[in-house]
């Protein structure tokens, strides 16, 4: 029933900041496709497991397998810095809280979706920018944008144009840190929506970090709770919405409204 | 298990511990068990409280059995698999292919329209959109949603024009197993009638339904057998 190997596997992973745990004991498999949210409160290590995952920092213990396009399943720690490189620009996303931290914010947004095209040899002008204009009617952006800089564009829309510039590459994997934390309450609905659409047509896994437990429910296949650093409870997202088990899960489970 | 059963449950046991109330533990389910096989309608029978949502729940994954086995024939295999033991994975799957799970409410996806969110278990299953949509729209008007409703998003719909929803979105894939938690509850006499037609057609093709339904008229006309449950109460603890 289960085919596949998995796309990413995740064995005792640990990041230590001197005395202090980032993140710890932490094991997991992700299979392609499935959407995978990571929530606990602040501090409880999301974020840094999400860097270490995505290879911005070096682990200091356990490994990271990833399914490579043609070596196939490679701990990322044997992989030349370059070989990493290609895999950030290529195979991989990595959707940031903040847009100006994931977009070029002075280059047009035509440019934002063109770059990663180029990084993986594409070098008709023509064809890029049709490319890009495409991509910015799939994430519901006014072509006629197309040479402006995102700092001419509204919260929403940035957040929609760095989702673009990561998926023009259809990568099979993206890592997202709080998307829609910084977004009005007002468009998270429709960023949410473009997101479950695009993720589900183009089969991809995703990595999400949120503390908001309604994302979770409208995206994830499955739910890791963090506290401290470490994984309290893993399972399906709903079961674990509906019925969890640990107690820092039911804390958090009944501390917020209709999640 | 027999050829024709297509759930089979035995020795269930659900409790919660409620860790935010000094771990109190809740004793819903103990020593349920029971199969249901194909063409039958099983009507979860009981006062309040006596663990019937709680046990639908469990047997679609959504609630985790404290003990006991829900074994259950994958559609289309000969598999069995076992809801209380199985991986997220394996319920997604079964949840894709095998069981639907028709709950009191309707949990609205943004700018999502009523047609498609009746679409999309069909559409999981490989068929076309345009296929899909055909068939959510024979039974939306089958179940009377107004037309010009279908392709707007349902937040703002009523109780019972979101529960129609919510059946249509059970019944569009024919599932081999149905789990239907009060089905009818805002229905009219007329729309409870669609509902009850739909079940027995359901069971026609080879269903297995487990059904809870709150009005006495629905249980009679759909029920093929009964469980009655009860809530546990203190001295069967004791015991």
């Amino acid at each position: 029933m289960k085919p596949a190997i998995p796309l990413l596997q995740v064995k005792d992973l640990a990041k230590f900041y001197g005395n202090r745990v980032g993140c710890e004991q932490v094991s997991f498999n992700l299979y392609p496709g499935e959407v995978l949210c990571v929530a606990g409160e602040s501090g409880s290590g999301k974020s840094t497991l999400l860097n270490t995952l995505a290879f911005h920092q070096r682990p200091d213990a356990g490994s990271i397998r990833y399914d490579l396009r043609e070596e196939g399943v490679t701990d990322l720690a044997t992989l030349p810095d370059a070989r990493l490189r290609e895999l950030w620009r290529t195979d991989w996303g990595f959707v940031r809280q903040n847009p100006a931290d994931g977009l070029r914010m002075r280059v047009s947004a035509g440019a934002n979706i063109g770059e990663r095209l180029m990084a993986v040899g594409d070098r008709h002008y023509g064809d890029i920018r049709g490319v890009a204009k495409d991509w910015l009617q799939r994430v519901e952006i006014d072509e006629t944008r197309l040479d402006d800089a995102p700092s001419s564009f509204s919260g929403g829309m940035r957040q929609r144009l760095q989702i673009a510039r990561n998926l023009v590459t259809e990568p099979r994997l993206v890592f997202m840190d709080e998307p829609t934390a910084g977004l009005d309450v007002s468009v998270q609905a429709r960023f949410l929506d473009l997101l479950r659409r695009l993720v589900a047509e183009l089969r991809i896994a995703v990595i999400l970090v949120t503390h908001d437990l309604a994302v979770a429910r409208l995206l994830a296949h499955r739910l890791i709770v963090m506290r401290h650093g470490r994984i309290v409870e893993t399972g399906l997202t709903d079961q674990l919405l509906d019925d969890p088990q640990h107690p820092y899960t039911q804390l958090l489970v009944s501390s917020v409204l209709n999640a | 298990m027999h050829e024709p059963t297509l759930l089979s449950v035995r020795h269930l046991g659900k409790h919660f511990t409620l860790h935010t109330q000094g771990g109190t533990t809740m004793p819903v389910l103990d020593e349920i068990s029971f199969e249901v096989a194909r063409g039958e309608c099983l009507v979860l029978d009981g006062p309040s409280g006596a663990g019937k949502s709680t046990l639908l729940r469990c047997l679609y994954g959504n609630y985790l059995a404290s003990s006991g086995e829900i074994q259950v024939r994958e559609a289309g295999g000969l598999m069995r698999i076992d809801v209380a033991q199985a991986t997220p994975q394996q319920i997604i799957e079964l949840r894709r292919t095998t069981i639907s799970y028709v709950s009191q409410f309707l949990r609205v996806i943004p700018r999502v329209s009523a047609i498609d969110i009746v679409a999309e278990p069909l559409q999981a299953l490989g068929r076309d959109a345009g296929a899909a949509r055909d068939k959510a729209a024979v039974l939306l008007a089958r179940l009377n949603l107004p037309e010009r409703l279908w392709h707007l998003p349902p937040a703002t719909f009523s109780g019972g024009e979101q529960q129609r929803v919510n059946v249509a979105r059970g019944f569009i894939a024919e599932k081999p197993i149905m789990l239907l938690d009060e089905p009818t509850a805002s229905l009219d006499a007329a729309n409870r009638a669609v509902v009850v037609a739909m079940i027995r057609e359901a069971c026609l093709r080879g269903a297995a339904v487990v059904g809870i339904f709150h009005d006495a008229e629905v249980r009679d006309a759909v029920a093929t057998r009964r469980l009655p449950l009860s809530p546990i109460v203190a001295e069967q603890l004791a015991a």
